[in-house]
């Protein structure tokens, strides 16, 4: 948009020292509700007592929140919003599900007052979550609705021409057209399914990402289960980095609407990072450790923890059972993308 | 000699019947002669109107907008830092309305009172950021305006604004003394020694002058124009020092004419003494406001650091000034109250400048004035260097050359001492 110096550049040489400045945000936990610090000057508005503000840490200006009935999603519902597709049995007694997936280009309010040029699968940021169980039969259609040519490219195991990526099998789904991407549900675990068009970094950044659940034959045990997508908005598309941090799709969302689970309950986090630009993203859940699963292609845990580091494209599920009731907050532990959104409450009650 | 008169008689002739007056005759038609002034002028001024207003409307409808998006474009005028809170005043110096949708310091976004509303062209907004900021450290103030763009402020340093309290308003007025009034007195003083001097030491004493304020009319000149381009401001940055210096080149000019007007021409000095010496002390004046005002915002952003260095450097200086004023005078009369109005008149504004820098921080309206300054000085060159013509007529000659060559020299020495 304009020839500025870089935010990164500047950053990197001499910001170094700021970094505490970042740990501010911890201070929330100690006043959940609003406290004699909300008179000091520099504390906050006030009007909130979920925001923070000064010493109690990062946030958008005080009061504002996004229009979530013009964005057309709201991150609370899209955590347990799971699309099992449409569901029938083929003549030889297999499971066959099918979706219909329709790209658009739309205008979504990713921070109050900003408005982001997105492209989107079904007019959502993250698309839809698309779940399905071990060898299912899965038929994806694909409608590019969009102005610009797009594809959808599944992480799994499946033919080559079915993975979605220009000059491959059908390819390049133009705008106005549409592909059924037919494969079987192959293997079990978390995945993730995006546009693959080029320049690839700019049509994934744009919001062309989803969740792709295949469930083990065996089903996992019970459990209040929750879809974090971690990503970024690159707003003034320089490619340089993010301007907006988030997870489901708009930043500091579940500071104001925390995530709300039961004490004791198990509750499954299926944690995925797609975030663009920067090399890795985190998890990093307070007062509580958890089970984790890369990939969830395995059923045993592969570590106890309450901080896992994802590359982009990776993802891994978490177990937890809360023992203690009030607000634990959830961030990322790159500090500097908690700042820049990435952040917010578990609400446990009784 | 009939033969010389002959030619004489020739380029006369041909002077008053040149074809520049038929030329001017056949540009004004003849039917255009039969209407008055004017009604020539109302139907000119009426068309050219007419002609706007359907371009206006037509140019709209007929040219598409712009192809690309919206130029957004703030520049920050003042950035005020209180304990856990920065507050800036931003202008839209571009040409589209910006929204400042919200605001990150170093990464961090912040709660910000004020400026949610568009800011339309050349308006300003004032945003105070609720962020715990540390004394000493740089920040980066990132706008994110409502279609994604940022747009970066740098804080190089950040250190609390003074209030604009009596108390910091003394020290300034202090510290403007210390460095304006009492230095160009100081130089004041050499007036008895000039007047013994004979003839040649008074012109290279004047020549010293215009050496002197050469240099402070190029360092004020490259000082305005950096301040003026770093700005990035709505008002031109860098134009508006030469358009400061220029006008006020032409102001004094007019002034000179005026006072000259009411006076004999001026004898083979070029001015008369006390004239002369007058019009130095007002473009030394409006140099040393530049200066004060330098001084001052220096303070204000913690840049200073005030002490005995300082005011002794500016001292030397700016004595040398003090030395410009009188250097007209060694022949001339003037009574000390005369002398003293020259001096606070070359001085006093320093303690303006101080005052109104530490508590005004503009980046435009500062080099708006020290190119005031620059083009004022400019002109008092021009008012001394008919004085600097030797007998034969020259104006470089080894008196003067010598004289200008140590005037820059020692400003340039001197102005190493000071750094603002």
């Amino acid at each position: 948009m304009k020839a500025l110096p870089s935010r990164r550049r500047f950053l990197g040489g001499v910001l170094l020292g700021t970094a505490s400045a970042a740990v501010g945000a911890a201070a929330l936990l100690d006043a959940p509700v609003a406290t004699a610090a909300d008179h000091q000057p520099g504390a906050g508005a006030g009007t909130r007592p979920m925001h923070g503000g000064g010493h109690n840490g990062a946030t958008f200006r005080a009061g504002g929140t996004v229009d979530h009935a013009a964005n057309g999603f709201n991150p609370s519902d899209l955590l347990r919003d799971f699309d099992y597709g449409r569901v029938t049995t083929t003549p030889q007694g297999r499971t066959l599900r099918e979706w219909e997936v329709v790209a658009t280009d739309r205008d979504v309010e990713v921070a109050p007052g900003v408005r982001f040029p997105a492209w989107t699968f079904n007019s959502r940021i993250p698309g839809p979550t698309l779940r399905c169980t071990q060898g299912d039969l899965l038929r994806v259609r694909f409608v590019n609705g969009s102005a610009h040519p797009h594809t959808m490219h599944f992480h799994g195991i499946h033919t080559a021409e079915m993975d979605g990526v220009p000059m491959v099998g059908r390819g390049v789904i133009s705008p106005g057209e549409s592909f059924t991407y037919t494969f079987d549900a192959e293997p079990f675990g978390l995945h993730l399914y995006h546009c693959h068009v080029g320049p690839l970094a700019e049509h994934i950044a744009r919001g062309m990402y989803g969740t792709f659940i295949i469930d083990p034959p065996k089903p996992r045990p019970a459990a209040d289960e929750l879809v974090m997508v971690m990503h970024g908005y690159n707003t003034t598309f320089d490619g340089q980095g993010n301007q907006l941090y988030a997870v489901n799709g708009i930043p500091f969302h579940y500071v104001h609407e925390p995530v709300r689970v039961r004490r004791g309950e198990l509750v499954r986090i299926y944690l995925v990072n797609i975030t663009e630009y920067d090399p890795i993203n985190s998890f990093h859940l307070h007062g509580n450790f958890f089970d984790y699963y890369p990939t969830g292609t395995r059923l045993e845990p592969a570590e106890f923890t309450d901080t896992v580091v994802q590359a982009q494209g990776q993802r891994g599920i978490c177990e937890i059972r809360f023992p203690h009731p009030g607000r634990f907050m959830f961030h990322a532990h790159k500090s500097e993308f908690a700042d820049l959104g990435w952040m917010g409450f578990f609400e446990v009650t009784d | 000699m009939t033969a010389d008169h002959g030619v004489d008689a020739g380029l006369t002739r041909f002077d008053t019947t040149g074809p520049a007056p038929e030329g001017l005759a056949a540009a004004t038609p003849r039917w255009a002669e039969r209407f008055p002034l004017w009604a020539l002028a109302s139907a000119a001024t009426v068309t050219i109107a007419a002609v706007l207003g359907a371009l206006a409307l037509l140019a709209g409808s007929s040219l598409p907008d712009r192809n690309g998006p919206a130029i957004e474009q703030v520049a920050v005028e003042r950035t005020v830092l209180r304990p856990g809170l920065i507050v800036l005043t931003v202008r839209n110096s571009g040409p589209d309305p910006v929204q400042i949708a919200q605001v990150s310091v170093n990464d961090v976004f912040v709660d910000v009172d004020g400026g949610r509303a568009q800011i339309g062209r050349l308006g300003t907004a004032t945003l105070a950021l609720d962020y715990p900021w540390q004394t000493g450290q740089p920040y980066l103030v990132s706008m994110l305006t409502s279609t994604g763009a940022v747009l970066d402020h740098v804080i190089p340093v950040a250190v609390t604004t003074p209030a604009s309290s009596r108390q910091v308003l003394g020290l300034m007025a202090l510290l403007g003394i210390y460095v304006g009034v009492i230095p160009v007195l100081l130089g004041m003083l050499v007036l008895p020694v000039l007047r013994r001097a004979g003839p040649t030491v008074v012109q290279v004493l004047l020549a010293l002058t215009v050496g002197l304020l050469a240099f402070l009319a190029l360092d004020g000149g490259i000082a305005a124009l950096q301040l003026g381009g770093r700005s990035g401001g709505a008002f031109g940055g860098p134009a508006l020092v030469v358009l400061g210096a220029g006008l006020a080149f032409l102001a004094l000019t007019l002034v000179d004419r005026i006072l000259r007007g009411s006076r004999q021409r001026a004898k083979a000095r070029g001015a008369q003494g006390l004239q002369l010496s007058l019009m130095v002390s007002v473009g030394i004046g409006l140099h040393n406001l530049g200066e004060g005002l330098a001084i001052g915002s220096a303070y204000a952003v913690g840049e200073l650091a005030l002490g005995a260095f300082l005011v002794v450097g500016f001292a030397l200086h700016n004595t040398t000034e003090g030395i410009a004023i009188v250097a007209p005078l060694t022949d001339g009369r003037a009574s000390r109250l005369q002398l003293a109005g020259l001096g606070l008149l070359a001085g006093g504004p320093a303690v303006v400048g101080t005052m109104v820098g530490a508590v005004v921080i503009n980046a435009e309206l500062s080099a708006l004035l020290i190119g005031v300054g620059v083009g004022a000085i400019t002109q008092v060159i021009v008012q001394i260097a008919p004085a600097l013509r030797a007998r034969s007529g020259q104006l470089l000659h080894p008196a003067s050359i010598g004289g200008i060559s140590a005037g820059v020299l020692i400003m340039y020495f001197t102005g190493l001492l000071v750094t603002v």
